[in-house]
């Protein structure tokens, strides 16, 4: 389909462009491992039972674990909203430089031109959500595959949809002057609303209600379930709804600012 | 059937509550095989009519084809079958990605065009050669310099062979060397490739040296179109000046009592100004009636209008004043920020 061809010429140039850039590469492997290492030793030593029902009682190996289980799925998020939500920066320089225009006369689909970085952002987001989860695996981490799987997937709608509203933003503002306070209008709230760092259960019953305002709240409990081991429950299926219509609704968005027929 | 037929192209901006009417109406049309120039100062509506010639903008009003397709219902097909090389300058650049090798810029561009990966090495192969830029198929697009630079750009528009390629503003920017080594490259597009170009500038002598017919738009319209020398002609004809010795009177009721010469002025300097339709066919005319009045002549010279004269006549303002300080404050509707929604 010459849709999915588009998307994968895309794709691959854009792949081909971030590999050359050798910073890039060591900043999307150390990130992750940045996050674990400058903020996983507070967690450990918070007192048992704070972090949530299934905490460990016994040994530290036992507590360890048990932080871990709930801060991985927090980080992985914090992943998601940084790394998608900025990609946008790259889009302004590039219409800057006249590259979006060359692509808009030809015959490849304009949504492709969308579709096929958004699907380099994934791919990155994933590969930085595996070597989290395998360095938080030396650090302590003990969880099922099934767990660590579904929230891959999770990790997967989030960047899709983030990444999609980044570049459709990033491209009708067409200036990293505005796009920049923007992004830090949104994310800071979020990531303070999502409950990433610490337990939303913590919180007084008004900010409590103000969290259920973010989207990353409902996706964060259901990848916390899935890690202490409860795949089939409300909090699952609320987190799934959530993600796929995020995903959904910001696809959305973002499709219909790069097939508009004046940009 | 003409390559180009665009008929009462308009586009309308709105922003801030304010209404710019960028073009008011565009009439065109183009002959396969031409090389054809767009004239006008900056802001005039080039950019824009362009803009909506290659399916980058909807024209409010109006209709066009463009290498066979319609604007309107087939975007895709003119997609297909245009090439499009963006300006280098101003807001947006020319399209190539600095961090991108030149051989890959090509073959990405070929895939685009869904162009198989043989067919697409051997497109590039030929554009390289074609360009000049043999050699470069490995080098970053940053550290080529300006002239390699716009080439590659304009190999890019050229990569599925279409039929009518648009060069937005092709050398602005660039060195007089590299700038007469370019139209070299244009003028090879139509010999050597069959290539019909719609380009635009506003360089006089881009369009002199470069285009077969030139359209001049200022303030959103058409305001005058021909090959050079029809508009040359249409201004004024030629200009003879000369100076005799006395009897400038005489000689100024003789000659104008010629069937060849309009007007007839005398100049600041005291010497006679004539305008005339075909210069060089008057001179010895004029030279006959003053010897046989036996009036001397001290100098004779004769100048033909450049387009810039015609561009004077034509908007009332001359094209060298084009910095935005000079847009006089009586044309509020020189599209400036609204240029790009």
């Amino acid at each position: 389909m010459s849709f999915i061809h588009d998307t994968l010429v895309v794709f691959r140039r854009e792949m081909r462009l971030s590999l050359r850039n050798p910073a890039w590469v060591v900043i999307v492997l150390v990130q992750p491992v940045l996050y674990l290492v400058l903020f996983g030793p507070l967690l450990t030593r918070l007192p048992a039972g704070t972090l949530g029902g299934s905490a460990g009682t016994g040994s530290a190996a036992a507590g360890a674990a048990a932080a871990y289980r709930f801060f991985v799925p927090g980080l992985l998020i914090q992943l998601g909203l940084f790394g998608s939500m900025f990609v946008g920066f790259a889009i302004i320089s590039d219409w800057r430089g006249g590259v979006i225009e060359r692509f808009r006369v030809t015959p490849v689909s304009r949504l492709a031109v969308m579709s096929g970085r958004v699907l380099r952002d994934t791919l990155v987001l994933v590969v930085q959500a595996v070597v989290l989860v395998l360095v938080s695996l030396a650090f302590g981490l003990r969880a099922p595959v099934t767990a660590v799987l579904i929230s891959l997937g999770f990790i997967v709608l989030v960047a899709v949809g983030l990444a999609s509203v980044s570049y459709a933003t990033a491209l009708t503002v067409k200036s990293e002057d505005a796009f920049a306070p923007m992004l830090n209008s949104v994310i800071v709230p979020l990531v303070l609303l999502s409950g990433i760092l610490l337990p939303m259960t913590l919180a007084p019953g008004w900010l409590q209600g103000v969290a259920r305002i973010s989207p990353f709240r409902y996706i964060i409990d259901a990848m916390r379930e899935a890690f202490a081991g409860h795949y089939a429950n409300t909090i699952m299926l609320e987190g799934v709804l959530v993600a796929a219509g995020l995903a959904v609704v910001c696809l959305w968005l973002g499709s219909r600012v790069f097939v508009r027929e004046n940009a | 059937m003409p390559i180009i037929e665009a008929r009462g192209l308009a586009r309308t901006f709105t922003s801030r509550k304010r209404t710019v009417h960028a073009v008011r109406g565009v009439d065109l049309t183009v002959e396969a095989g031409e090389i054809v120039g767009f004239l006008g100062p900056n802001g005039a509506g080039k950019t824009t009519t362009l803009r909506m010639l290659t399916t980058l903008l909807q024209p409010t009003a109006g209709s066009a084809t463009v290498a066979g397709a319609d604007l309107r219902r087939d975007p895709l097909g003119v997609r297909r079958r245009i090439g499009y090389v963006p300006q280098a300058i101003g807001q947006t650049m020319g399209g190539t990605d600095p961090e991108c090798m030149v051989d890959e810029e090509l073959l990405d561009q070929a895939a685009l065009y869904r162009i198989g990966k043989a067919d697409a090495a051997a497109r590039a192969a030929a554009l390289t050669a074609q360009l000049d830029l043999g050699g470069l198929d490995k080098r970053l697009v940053k550290t080529l310099s300006g002239g390699q630079r716009r080439r590659l750009e304009i190999a890019l528009g050229l990569v599925h062979q279409p039929a009518l390629v648009f060069l937005d503003e092709p050398t602005t920017g660039l060195d007089p060397q590299s700038r007469s080594n370019l139209w070299e490259h244009i003028r090879g597009l139509r010999s050597d490739l069959g290539t019909t170009v719609f380009l635009t500038t506003h360089y006089l002598d881009e369009a002199d040296a470069l285009c077969d017919r030139v359209f001049i738009i200022d303030n959103g319209v058409i305001v005058g179109s021909g090959t050079p020398d029809e508009l040359k002609r249409q201004v004024s004809g030629d200009v003879v000046t000369l100076a005799v010795n006395g009897a400038t009177d005489k000689a100024r009721e003789l000659l104008a009592r010629q069937p060849i010469v309009g007007d007839v002025t005398v100049a600041d300097d005291g010497g006679l100004r004539l305008n005339v339709v075909n210069g060089a066919e008057a001179l010895p005319a004029l030279l006959r009636v003053l010897d046989d009045a036996s009036i001397t002549l001290h100098s004779i010279n004769l100048s033909r209008p450049t387009l810039d004269d015609v561009f004077l006549t034509m908007t009332g303002r001359s094209l060298r004043d084009d910095s935005p300080s000079a847009t006089p404050a009586d044309q509020p509707e020189r599209q400036q920020p609204a240029d790009k929604e």
